[in-house]
């Protein structure tokens, strides 16, 4: 059901652990749902020099955190910003529909972590006004056939 | 170790089915030789099931399987006692053939008691009695949860509602071949059961149904299964389940004695090597060869994978494996927070298990466990708190 990027995303996940001494730190979802993100962000000159994820989730989770950081790894807090779901989905070569909010985390845990960097900070960071950690990304993707 | 799911059709089961594929291809209805020797074997194998539930060969009605079992006689009790009452009684933990249909009937004006358990799965036998009312038509109770394979006290259930006005179903599908099961003794008026989990083909179940029952046809056409069940009868699956059912039930003391062995060496090894696991289930009252553990700070799906990927097949409540958001109706029924339901791993066993493969499982399963647990930030938290 996962394809071979996913699966290599989840045996040999990149920048997953702790970071002591990051600059900010970004967790979104929940236990009830089945899955967390949390993001540790090392920022130097708007540029983030480094990243680190844990995840507590099914594999297309772990798989997405893993990808999300790969992509935005030395890059500007601006390109950051613009990371979406669908490219981290693109990435990964596609995941199952029931997946999609995995993708959605990834996403919404690197905002999560910009938005603790520009509270801690004082820096503004265009794109985070209406910005909501604590939303349920859980309202699609799920589907039942009922009768 | 997914037998739960499904087992290994056994060699000998295989042997007696082969036969009514090609030479003995005859239809049972047909009066010439071929027809009689297929209608031979189709009753031989009714009876050889009878005689394991001691139950008459003519209450033994063969379906597609356990999920079909469950939906006739749930409906059909339904139907046939309408005039008595709309009541039915059922519990939280049934498999989604019995809670699906029981919801379907609630769309059509039945009402459901759904019965609660304790944190073991068990159904409180006051409540079953308090819940019984004149216009209780029914009462389907699983024998044995396919998931925390918790046994229900049968007996006393049939004992209770046999004094009431109402029929008593119980999906026995995980129970035959673990539990003696003698419909008489413990007062089942219907039950259901399939082939497939006792190294038997899938595609083949039967429903028995207590003399003087008359169920409703499930199928209208032709004669067969005493014109319950029209269409030809599934030939060489009903031999092959006759078999199956005749070895699961003629050795289920030494059956259980040596799967009981091999459970409890796979809970111990567990409980040993692993930190921060729960036992979900009964620790005694539980199927042989059923084991399941939460593993708190993981989630269940990512277990599964992994231990996949070290060639171990297993199966999981989180909600993740099913395409729902919420884990198991089972797991939340017994009162586990939804975070604990997600990271549970169900392990069943068969006879074909070894230690030795109980001692790979419980290596990997070590390893995996800790590195997912690296890689999550509920474990970070608890190791902050510590």
């Amino acid at each position: 059901m996962y394809t071979e990027k996913v699966m290599e995303h989840f045996t040999h996940p990149r920048n997953v652990g702790v970071m002591e001494d990051a600059d900010a730190v970004g967790e979104v979802g929940n236990a009830k749902c089945g899955d967390i993100m949390r993001m540790y962000l090392k920022i130097d000159d708007d540029i983030i020099t480094d990243i680190k994820f844990q995840t507590y989730g099914c594999g297309s989770a772990i798989a997405s955190s893993s990808m999300a950081t790969e992509l935005i790894k030395g890059k500007s807090i601006d390109e950051a910003m613009k990371l979406t779901n669908k490219a981290v989905v693109e990435a990964l070569e596609g995941l199952p529909p029931v997946k999609i909010h995995c993708s959605v985390l990834a996403e919404q845990a690197i905002k999560a972590a910009l938005l603790d960097y520009s509270k801690r900070t004082g820096k503004h960071i265009d794109g985070l006004e209406d910005f909501d950690p604590n939303e349920d990304a859980h309202d699609h993707g799920h589907e039942e056939d009922e009768d | 170790m997914d037998n739960a799911a499904t087992t290994k059709v056994k060699e000998e089961v295989l042997n007696e089915m082969l036969p009514y594929f090609t030479e003995k291809y005859g239809n049972p209805s047909s009066i010439y030789r071929l027809g009689r020797e297929s209608r031979n074997a189709v009753e031989e194998a009714r009876k050889k099931i009878a005689k394991g539930l001691n139950a008459d060969p003519k209450e033994i009605f063969f379906t597609s399987g356990g999920s079909e079992a469950d939906n006739w006689a749930i409906k059909m009790a339904a139907e046939k006692l309408e005039s008595k009452g709309k009541h039915i009684i059922t519990t939280e933990i049934e498999h989604h053939a019995v809670l699906h249909t029981c919801q379907y009937l609630e769309k059509k004006g039945y009402e459901v008691t759904y019965l609660p358990v304790d944190e073991y799965g068990m159904i409180n036998l006051e409540d079953l009695k308090s819940a019984l009312r004149d216009d209780t038509i029914l009462v389907t109770i699983m024998f044995a949860n396919n998931e925390i394979g918790t046994i229900q006290p049968i007996k006393e259930i049939g004992e209770i509602v046999k004094n009431s006005n109402a029929l008593f179903h119980t999906d026995a599908v995980q129970a035959i071949g673990a539990v003696d099961i003698d419909v008489r003794d413990m007062n089942i008026d219907m039950l259901s059961a399939s082939a497939h989990k006792i190294h038997g083909p899938k595609g083949i179940g039967f429903l028995y149904a207590k003399k003087g029952i008359r169920p409703i046809p499930l199928i209208h056409g032709g004669a067969q299964e005493r014109s319950k069940r029209a269409g030809t009868e599934n030939v060489p699956y009903i031999v092959g389940y006759g078999k199956a059912f005749e070895i699961a039930t003629n050795n289920i003391k030494a059956h259980n004695e040596k799967l009981i062995e091999l459970r409890n060496y796979l809970m111990e090894e567990l409980e040993k090597n692993i930190e921060d696991i729960k036992l979900n289930g009964h620790r005694t009252e539980r199927l042989p060869g059923n084991v399941n553990y939460s593993f708190l700070y993981i989630e269940g799906e990512s277990l599964l994978l992994s231990l996949d990927l070290a060639g171990v097949a297993a199966s999981s409540g989180s909600a993740c494996t099913s395409g729902s958001l919420d884990p198991s109706h089972v797991l939340l029924a017994i009162g586990l927070p939804h975070e604990i339901a997600h990271g549970s791993l169900r392990l069943s066993l068969s006879e074909f298990n070894t230690k030795e493969e109980i001692d790979y499982v419980v290596k990997n399963l070590k390893d995996i466990v800790a590195r997912l647990r690296e890689w999550s930030p509920l474990y970070q938290d608890k190791k902050e708190r510590a």
